[in-house]
């Protein structure tokens, strides 16, 4: 258990590092004078001159050498610190813990409508596997992952903010507004996630374990409970770590499109404003989340197969 | 050696230490974060009129974000505008100017109190002013000496006459703020305004909560509470009209537009502000320099197909800088630009360009090839920059469409690499367009405006205007000026613009406002009980 602690640990200090260098190569290599790009950003393009460029040049120090720079946000980063926004001169930690906690709440219910989705729909796909209803639910989840986020979101708004009127089409603040665009993300991760259940489900009704269980007289509901669900579980609790890149990536997408304020709409506009310490604080919590998930990972998947921990 | 060894390692412990507790402290940061969602603050009782707008919360520094607490009502400028557009009396009672015009004197109301109890006097108005003068902003290009305050007014000194000190006062950045607004350094902290309602929460970078400020000096609001949502995707906000969510929705897609005009439920008005895509030129380039080339190029594009296909509406086609609604400016017998294929063809040939083999032009071996840079802040400038390029090469222009930031056009004109570049240019930051107009038509041209390209007659002439105060000694010159730039063609007029505002028929009393100085928050109220 130490030794995984500690592993994920030296993985999360070498997330920080490469991501912190990797962004700060990017966004210097990307075409464009970062000072009228930042300048762009902070005074919009009406009011956008060169001499407001050139006042954000010397107010940042952007024309100091490189090295300077990325040295500096290594130290600060040493110390617990993420640096200043270029753009909005706020604390990079206060930006991001502002606009972290609405995406961690859209990741958590959209995941945690993905599982009610997804897993009772591959149960019963895999437990009759071939069957009419693990077909459609085939053609549904081929449908719904090849639709981009984007799409399907417009699809829901007009669906359920339009034709229904139940539920606002964009906004914060309360469950209404975070309904719409956790289930846009959670079909997408429901798509997946129920086919990956599905096979395993199959795949373990299939074993001599599964059948002895069923021969030697036990009733089929605890069959599944029992030796079903818990061999099943693995592929697919290990699957839901590579389900975060999808909801990253989601949520980036969803967040501009139903005007929510969080981590993914942060790094769009830091991108775009050349706000370099913005773009290493969000890609570096959205690394770190990564590990931090994969550690929940490993540590569910030890839960349900003991063997794993004893193994190393 | 081993001791340095051990040093060295020692060093190495050292800084994993700092970085693992660096991690460990922004995990914490991760932690912490995940709480307050869950609390965020309840809607208040009672109903919330919803205003939704594409422009994001950019933070509290009026130099970049004046123009949300503006058109919220929330902070005021000493001077206003009427409805025509012209500067009105707004903290101000009104201005006098010494006889030599270097003395302006902008007498306070008296019953004015800030958001927080504080009397507005001159001193903190003065101060105030101060802050956005030493600021990036149009005060800063003003020619002020000095700002004080003296028997309740703001004193403005300026090192030469200049009429248009009270537009530029209007300006969103020369809000007056109370001193509360600051904290010890200078940087703005909090809004605390003059304004009939009072910003009770700005949640960069999507909201701002407002509440009635029951002490305004102009009266008493009818609704009691509102709330701004910065909504980016066009599409996103025509859905939150359609669906109730919202009250008012401003800047609206015109694609759109035609179906929000069929719903009952809906009020649609447009207006015309003071807004020009334009192509910017590079004068200086050899494939510009020759006006003969640049008409040529104007002569190329059918400006009234282009706002009816991409902004379906045919009376957009700029056929000269300032739209109709721009009085002053527009002159209605202007020869207006139109499409002549025959004629752009016949000013190349004369400026000695030549249809090649593929039909674009050549000269001395050099094709008519130049980049064409957009950006798409403005989601109707790439579809734009895609028809004008296959305008042109009708006429031989072989333009090749760029599309990047909007920094491309400012910072590509002052290192001199822009050809070509199609912008969406606002005359409305200061109310009288000539304060924009002294900005990218001076001697130097601007970063929106010419580029390599002066005309001692305009430059005088807008030198002139910007001294002379009667009304009737400025119009021959407006005129004249407009001609210029008509004739010489430093930019090429595209398109006008259209600002949509759509109401629920739920409120009532929104009026759209061309200069988008305000939502006229304050004389709205709700249509029904």
């Amino acid at each position: 258990m130490t030794r995984l602690l500690l592993g994920r640990l030296i993985q999360a200090v070498l997330v920080a590092l490469v991501v912190g260098g990797l962004c700060f190569a990017l966004v210097r290599v990307l075409p464009g004078d970062a000072a009228f790009r930042i300048a762009a950003d902070r005074y919009g393009p009406d009011a956008l001159t060169g001499q407001a460029a050139e006042a954000v040049r010397r107010e940042l120090g952007l024309d100091r050498p490189w090295p300077e720079l990325l040295l500096r946000w290594f130290g600060d980063l040493a110390q617990g610190r993420l640096g200043n926004s270029l753009v909005s001169g706020e604390p990079v930690s206060e930006e991001l813990a502002g606009q972290l906690g609405p995406s961690l709440w859209l990741a958590a219910c959209a995941l945690a409508l993905s599982l009610l989705i997804g897993l009772p729909l591959g149960l019963a796909s895999g437990l009759r596997a071939g069957s009419g209803l693990d077909r459609l639910a085939l053609v549904g989840a081929v449908a719904l992952r090849a639709l981009p986020p984007f799409v399907l979101g417009l699809v829901l708004m007009l669906v359920f903010s339009i034709r229904l009127e139940w539920l606002p089409p964009a906004g914060y603040g309360t469950w209404r507004e975070m309904a719409l665009p956790s289930l846009t993300l959670a079909l997408g991760l429901a798509a997946v996630s129920s086919r990956v259940a599905r096979d395993a489900v199959a795949e373990v009704g299939a074993t001599a374990y599964y059948r002895f269980a069923r021969l030697k007289g036990l009733p089929a509901g605890a069959v599944v409970l029992r030796h079903g669900l818990r061999n099943a579980g693995i592929p697919v609790v290990t699957y839901l770590g590579l389900q975060a890149v999808y909801l990253i990536e989601g949520v980036v997408v969803v967040e501009s499109l139903f005007a929510y304020p969080g981590i993914g709409h942060a790094l769009v506009h830091a991108v775009i404003a050349r706000d370099v310490p913005m773009v290493q604080g969000a890609a570096l919590v959205m690394g770190l989340m990564f590990v931090l998930l994969n550690l929940g990972v490993d540590l569910l998947c030890r839960l349900l197969d003991p063997r794993l921990g004893a193994a190393r | 050696m081993m001791l340095v060894l051990r040093s060295r390692r020692g060093a190495l412990h050292a800084a994993l230490g700092g970085i693992l507790g660096g991690a460990l402290r922004l995990a914490g940061l991760l932690a912490l974060a995940a709480v307050p969602a869950a609390a965020e603050e309840p809607p208040p009782p009672g109903r919330t009129l919803v205003v939704v707008g594409p422009w994001e919360v950019g933070g509290l520094d009026p130099a970049s974000n004046g123009h949300a607490f503006t058109r919220l009502e929330v902070a005021e400028t000493l001077v206003g505008v009427d409805a025509s557009g012209a500067p009105a009396p707004g903290l101000a009672t009104g201005w006098t100017v010494s006889p030599d015009g270097l003395a302006w004197r902008f007498p306070l109301r008296a019953d004015v109190r800030f958001h927080d109890g504080s009397p507005l006097t001159a001193e903190v108005a003065a101060e105030s002013l101060r802050r956005a003068w030493s600021n990036v902003g149009p005060l800063a290009r003003a020619p002020i000496a000095a700002i004080t305050a003296a028997d309740g007014a703001v004193v403005v000194a300026l090192h030469r006459p200049f009429a248009l000190l009270p537009a530029f006062l209007a300006n969103h950045t020369a809000i007056v703020l109370a001193p509360a607004s600051y904290d010890a350094g200078g940087r703005v902290v909090r809004i605390v305004g003059t304004g009939p309602y009072r910003a009770a929460a700005v949640a960069p970078p999507l909201r701002i909560d407002l509440e009635r400020f029951d002490g305004w000096w102009g009266g008493r609001p009818a609704i009691a509470r509102a709330r701004y949502l910065a909504v980016g995707q066009g599409e996103t906000r025509a859905l939150m009209a359609e669906s109730g969510e919202a009250d008012v929705v401003v800047s609206l897609l015109p694609v759109s537009l035609a179906r929000l005009r069929r719903s009952p439920k809906l009020a649609v008005q447009t207006v015309t502000p003071p807004r020009t895509r334009l192509l910017k030129l590079n004068a200086g380039s050899p494939l510009f320099s020759d006006p003969r080339a640049r008409r040529a190029l104007g002569l190329a594009l059918d400006r009234a197909g282009l706002a009816r296909v991409l902004l379906r509406n045919p009376g957009l086609g700029a056929d000269q800088l300032f739209p109709p609604a721009v009085a002053g400016w527009h002159v209605p017998d202007l020869p207006p630009l139109t499409r002549d294929l025959g004629e752009a063809r016949r000013l190349l040939a004369e400026a000695g360009w030549r249809p090649g083999a593929d039909g674009v032009l050549e000269r001395d071996g050099r094709r008519f090839a130049a980049t064409l840079r957009t950006y798409s802040a403005w989601p109707e400038l790439p579809p734009l920059a895609a028809a004008i390029q296959a305008q042109a090469r009708e006429v031989g222009i072989d333009l090749a469409v760029s599309v990047g930031n909007t920094s491309d056009i400012p910072a590509r004109h002052r290192d001199g690499s822009l050809d070509l570049g199609l912008v969406s240019r606002s005359f409305a930051l200061i109310p009288d367009p000539l304060g924009t107009l002294l900005q990218d038509f001076g001697a130097e041209g601007g970063d929106w405006g010419a580029m390599n390209w002066s005309n001692p007659e305009s430059a005088a002439l807008l030198d002139r205007l910007a001294v002379l105060a009667d009304p009737a000694a400025r119009a021959p010159l407006r005129r004249r000026v407009v001609e210029i730039l008509q004739a010489e063609l430093p930019v090429i007029p595209v398109t006008w613009s259209e600002l949509a505002v759509v109401a629920n028929r739920r409120v009532a009393g929104v009026r759209a406002d061309p200069l988008e100085r305000s939502y006229g928050l304050a004389a709205m109220h709700w249509a029904t009980p």
